[in-house]
C-alpha cells in the first residue's frame, strides 16, 4: 500500500493532523491507532471540558472522540485501529513502519511519519513507592477505563496521590463510581489545580488536600489493599490511613518507545522526542505531536500542535530539498524549570504552534519573568507568569527573530532581578 | 483410598518432584496451599540458570546444580521455555576482590566447572563498555545463562497433571498422622474434612518446610527467610548490557547483580535481609534506595530508565550452608533449596526418586509413551514472539490483536493462557502465563481490557464446572 503520511496514534493530536493533512490536499494518510476505538484518551473521560481551544465548544471527553473520529474519517484519511506500529526504521533513505494487526504484518514506506503516540501517568512501581504489592492500587488511566468505559463500581475509601488537575478529575471518577474519597495528597506545598475545582471538590465530596505528603509504604491484607502509610514531610510525622483504593495520578511521562526503538534524539527534559518549531525530530521525514513531546497538556493543546505539524509536514513534502540545511539550535531549561516545548530553534521563519513555547515548572514560584538568552546575551524577558507544577507556563516567541542561527544554546532561566 | 506418594509444595521443586514420579507406575497427588503453582520463592528470584561454579564444593547442591543446569537447559529447549545464553561476568572493584578471582576460578573447577575465564581490565569494558568507572578485572563464565522462571513450575505441573498427578490447589498441610506399622501416613488438610493418606510423603514445602518436617516429627533444621528486593527497569534499559554482571561474592550473599532478563528487562538485585515474618514479601524504601544506588553504580546509564517494577522474594535458607534433602523412613525431606533451587529442581527430583525408591516404592516406568513433553508459550525476547509472526497471524487473527502493549502479548496469548491445562487463578497468575500487564505502564493502559477478558473466562469456567479452577 502506498502511503504519503503515516500517523502513530488516535487521539486528539493524531486525528486533527489527519484532517489537516488531508485538507491540505494530501492524498493518502493512513492512522494507526493500536486501540480498538479511536480518540485517545479522551474516550474514558466522563466529564466535560473537552474541545475548546480546537473545536470551539464544550463536549464531554466521549464526545470530543467521537467527533475527531467522526471528522478525520469525513476527511478521507485511512483510520485502522487494534493496528500497532510494531517497528520504526528510519535509518536509511526511506522510512519503514512495520503495522501488526489482525489482518496479519504489513510493511509500509511512507514519505513521512507524524508519532502522536500519547504519554502515560507513571505507575507506583515506577514512583518506587515501597511496601507490599496487593490489587487496588492504580493509575488515573486505568480508573477512568474501569469506571467510564466498562461501568464498574469500586466501594470502599480511595485516596489520590497527586493534586493536579488530572488528580481531581481521578477524585470525581472515584466518587462516581461509589467510592469514597479519603483525600488527595501531594508532596508540594499546595494543590496544583483551579481554586474553583478544588474548592467544588472541597464542598461536594469533602475532599480535603493533604499538603507535603507522600504515600511511603503500601500494606495488603489477603492480596487486597488494606492500609498505606503516609508521611507528613515538613513534621516526619507517619500515619496509616485505611483505604481500599490508591489512584496514582499525573507524574506524567511520554509514550516515547517507538521514537526511541527508531533512534529519534530524545529531549532530556521533555523526555520525549527533541523538536524544532516545525515537529520535526532529528530523524527526517519523522514529525512528532500531542502529549508526547509535552506530557500532559490538555486535549484540545495536543490537538493543535497536531495541525501545526500537519502543515509543517505538508512543506516538507512539497519540498524536500530544502528540509535539512537549517542549522538547529537548541533551548535548554534551567531548574526549576522542568522542559520547554518545542526545544530547537529553527531560523526560518516558523513559529511553534500557537505562537507560543509551553513549559514546565518543578517548584512553585512567585509571579515570576521569564528570560531568554543566547551566549550571553539577554534577548528577551517574559511578563510575570505564575510558576505552578503541573500547570503550563507559556512563554511568547516574539523573540525567535533576534536568535543567532550559528550561536550557542538558548537558555531559559527564572529572571534574577524578579 | 491411599496415594503413593503426596508431595507437599507445588513450587519449583515439588513440581518437579511429581513431574518425575510420574513417570512411573504410581498415584501422586501434588498439595499446594496456594491458588496457583509456583508462586512462592519460585516466582521471585533472579531468574538465572547457573552453572554452579561458584557452589560450595562437594556439598549435594554442587552436585545437583551441576547436574540440574544441564537438564533444565534441555528441557527448557523441549518444551520452548526461554532462555537467553548471556554468560556472566564477574566484576572485581578493588584490587582485594581481584586477588580473589585465582580462588573462585578455583572454586569453579573444584566443583566441575572448567570454562571460567580470567579477564582484564580493558575486557571487562570491552565486553560490557556501558559499565561504570572503576573495574580493575573480571572473570568471564560464559554458560551462566537467564531463564524464564514462571513457565518453569507451569511446564513441570503441566506435565504431571497430563500423566495422572492429581493437582490440589488451596489445600494446606495441617497435621500429620503416621499409620500403623509405619506404612504411610495420614495428612490434616484445610481445604475439606478427608484427610489425604499416603505410602510416601516429601515436603518440598519451601519456606513452611521446617514447620511441616516437625509434623513428621523431625526436627533438623529451621527456615530463616532471607528476603531479597529486586528492581526491574524498562526495556529501554536492556541495550545497556549483554550478559549478567556479577559481584565478587562475600561468604554472606553473592551479592547485588545486574542482570538481562529474558522478557528483555534489566534486573537488580537482591539485596538480602533476614526477616521473622514468613509472608512479608514488603519491599523497602532502604532496599530500593540501595539498589538504586548499586544499578546507577554498576552501570550509570540506568539512572536515565525508568523502573517497571520492584517486588521482594524470601530465600528459604536454613542453618545449614547445604541443601537439606534426606528420607527418614517413608518421609523425604526436601528443604533448604536456596537462589540455587530453580537450576537445580530436575536434579533434585531424580534424586529424591531415588531416595523414596531406597525406602521401598516401586519405581515401574509406565508402558506406553506418556504424555507429549508440554510445549509453552514462549515469553522471551531472544526468539518470536507470536504477534512477529504472519503465518501464526493468518491462521489465528487473535495473535494479530494486541492487547498488552508494553508487553506486545496479544489477544490469542491471554485466550490460550485462560484454557490451558492450569487456567490462573487470578490476574497475578494470567501475568506468569502471558506477561500481560507486566509493563511499563502497569496496566495504565490494558488493565481494563486484561481484567475483563480473565472475568469472563472465569466465569465461563464456574458455569461449566462448578469453579474447578485448576483442579
Amino acid at each position: 500500500m502506498v502511503t504519503d503520511v503515516l500517523v502513530v496514534g488516535a487521539g486528539p493530536a493524531g486525528l486533527t493532523a489527519a484532517i489537516e493533512l488531508r485538507r491540505l490536499g494530501v492524498e493518502r494518510v493512513l492512522v494507526a491507532e493500536r486501540e480498538e476505538q479511536p480518540g485517545g484518551i479522551p474516550r474514558h473521560s466522563g466529564h466535560t471540558g473537552y474541545g475548546l481551544r480546537d473545536r470551539h465548544r464544550l463536549l464531554s471527553g466521549p464526545a470530543y472522540a467521537r467527533t475527531l473520529t467522526d471528522a478525520a474519517r469525513q476527511s478521507g484519511a485511512e483510520l485502522r485501529t487494534g493496528c500497532t506500529v510494531s517497528d520504526l526504521q528510519a535509518g536509511g533513505e526511506s522510512l519503514t513502519a512495520i503495522l501488526t494487526s489482525q489482518a496479519g504484518i504489513e510493511e509500509i514506506r511512507p514519505s513521512a511519519v507524524l508519532l502522536a503516540t500519547g504519554c502515560r501517568e507513571r505507575p507506583r512501581s515506577a514512583r518506587l513507592v515501597p511496601g507490599d504489592r496487593p490489587a487496588g492500587v492504580l493509575t488515573t488511566g486505568e480508573l477512568q477505563q474501569r469506571v467510564y468505559s466498562r461501568g464498574e463500581r469500586l466501594a470502599g475509601r480511595a485516596l489520590v496521590v497527586g493534586a493536579e488537575h488530572v488528580s481531581f478529575s481521578a477524585a470525581v471518577t472515584l466518587a462516581h463510581a461509589g467510592a469514597r474519597v479519603v483525600a488527595l495528597l501531594t508532596e508540594h506545598e499546595r494543590q496544583q489545580s483551579y481554586a474553583a475545582f478544588r474548592l467544588g471538590a472541597a464542598l461536594r465530596w469533602r475532599v480535603p488536600v493533604w499538603t507535603k505528603s507522600a504515600v511511603t509504604r503500601v500494606t495488603g491484607v489477603a492480596g487486597r489493599l488494606g492500609s498505606v502509610e503516609v508521611t507528613d514531610r515538613r513534621s516526619g510525622q507517619v500515619r496509616t490511613v485505611d483505604c481500599d483504593w490508591l489512584v496514582f495520578t499525573a507524574d506524567w511521562i511520554p509514550d516515547h518507545e517507538l521514537a526511541r526503538s527508531a533512534g529519534i534524539a530524545i529531549d532530556p527534559g521533555t523526555r520525549g522526542p527533541a523538536i524544532d518549531l516545525g515537529m520535526a525530530t532529528s530523524v527526517p521525514g519523522v514529525f512528532a505531536a500531542g502529549n508526547l513531546i509535552h506530557a500532559a497538556e490538555t486535549a484540545d493543546v495536543a490537538a493543535l500542535s497536531g495541525r501545526h505539524a500537519a502543515r509543517r509536514i505538508c512543506s516538507f513534502l512539497t519540498a524536500l530539498a530544502a528540509a535539512d540545511a537549517l542549522s538547529r539550535v537548541p533551548i535548554i531549561t534551567e531548574p526549576p524549570l522542568r522542559w520547554i516545548s518545542p526545544n530547537i530553534v529553527t531560523a526560518d521563519g516558523t513559529t511553534p504552534p500557537r505562537d507560543r513555547f509551553v513549559l514546565r515548572t518543578d517548584e512553585f514560584r512567585r509571579p515570576t519573568r521569564l528570560m531568554v538568552s543566547q551566549d550571553g546575551k539577554i534577548l528577551a524577558r517574559s511578563r510575570s507568569l505564575r510558576c505552578i507544577p503541573g500547570r503550563p507556563l507559556h512563554l511568547p516567541a516574539s523573540w525567535l527573530t533576534t536568535v543567532d542561527p550559528e550561536g550557542g544554546a538558548i537558555h531559559i532561566t527564572i529572571d534574577p532581578a524578579n | 483410598m491411599s496415594w503413593d506418594v503426596a508431595i507437599i509444595g507445588g513450587g519449583v521443586v515439588g513440581t518437579a518432584i511429581a513431574r518425575e514420579l510420574a513417570r512411573y507406575q504410581l498415584r501422586c497427588v501434588l498439595l499446594e496451599a496456594a491458588d496457583d503453582v509456583g508462586t512462592g520463592t519460585s516466582k521471585a528470584n533472579t531468574a538465572i540458570l547457573h552453572t554452579g561454579f561458584d557452589a560450595g564444593p562437594g556439598t549435594l547442591e554442587s552436585r545437583l546444580v551441576t547436574r540440574g543446569s544441564s537438564l533444565l537447559r534441555e528441557y527448557a529447549q523441549e518444551t520452548g521455555i526461554a532462555v537467553e545464553p548471556t554468560g556472566a561476568l564477574l566484576v572485581a572493584w578493588t584490587p582485594e576482590q581481584a586477588s580473589s578471582l585465582d580462588a573462585i576460578v578455583e572454586k569453579a573447577r573444584a566443583n566441575g566447572y572448567l570454562g571460567a575465564v580470567p579477564v582484564s581490565e580493558s575486557g571487562v569494558y570491552e565486553r560490557e563498555p556501558h559499565l561504570g568507572p572503576g573495574a580493575v578485572a573480571g572473570l568471564w563464565i560464559p554458560d551462566e545463562a537467564v531463564i524464564d522462571p514462571w513457565s518453569v513450575s507451569l511446564a513441570f505441573a503441566t506435565e504431571a497433571v497430563r500423566a495422572g498427578v492429581a493437582l490440589r490447589l488451596r489445600t494446606r498441610v495441617s497435621g500429620v498422622a503416621v499409620l500403623g506399622g509405619g506404612e504411610g501416613f495420614e495428612l490434616a488438610v484445610d481445604s475439606g474434612p478427608e484427610p489425604v493418606r499416603c505410602r510416601f510423603a516429601v515436603n518440598a514445602a519451601g519456606l513452611a518446610s521446617d514447620q511441616v518436617d516437625r509434623m513428621f516429627g523431625c526436627d533438623g533444621f529451621s527456615i530463616q527467610p532471607r528476603k531479597g528486593e529486586l528492581i526491574v527497569f524498562d526495556k529501554l534499559a536492556r541495550p545497556l548490557l549483554s550478559s549478567i554482571i556479577l559481584p565478587v561474592p562475600t561468604p554472606r550473599t553473592k551479592g547485588v547483580l545486574v542482570a538481562p532478563t529474558v522478557f528483555g528487562n534489566v534486573l537488580v538485585g537482591p539485596t538480602a535481609e533476614d526477616v521473622a515474618d514468613r509472608s512479608d514479601l514488603s519491599t523497602s524504601a532502604a532496599g530500593l534506595a540501595a539498589l538504586v544506588a548499586a544499578g546507577r553504580q554498576i552501570l550509570p546509564s540506568l539512572e536515565q530508565e525508568e523502573v517497571t517494577a520492584t517486588y521482594a522474594g524470601l530465600r528459604a535458607a536454613t542453618e545449614h550452608r547445604d541443601y537439606q534433602v534426606s528420607r527418614h523412613g517413608r518421609y523425604a525431606r526436601v528443604a533448604g533449596i536456596r537462589s540455587t533451587g530453580l537450576t537445580a529442581s530436575l536434579a533434585i527430583a531424580e534424586h529424591v526418586a531415588g531416595l523414596l525408591e531406597e525406602a521401598g516404592l516401586a519405581l515401574k516406568p509406565r508402558t506406553g509413551d506418556g504424555p507429549a513433553r508440554p510445549r509453552m508459550p514462549y515469553l522471551g525476547e531472544a526468539g518470536p514472539r507470536p504477534y512477529q509472526l504472519a503465518e501464526r497471524i493468518a491462521a489465528d487473527p487473535a495473535y494479530g490483536e494486541i492487547a498488552c502493549h508494553c508487553e506486545r502479548v496479544t489477544k490469542g496469548e491471554i485466550r490460550d493462557a485462560l484454557a490451558s491445562d492450569l487456567p490462573p487463578a487470578g490476574l497475578d497468575g494470567l501475568r506468569r502465563r502471558t506477561r500481560a500487564m507486566n509493563g511499563r505502564c502497569q496496566a495504565f493502559f490494558c488493565g481494563a481490557e486484561v481484567s475483563a477478558m480473565f472475568s469472563r473466562a472465569d466465569a465461563g469456567l464456574r458455569a461449566e464446572g462448578g469453579g474447578q479452577r485448576g483442579h
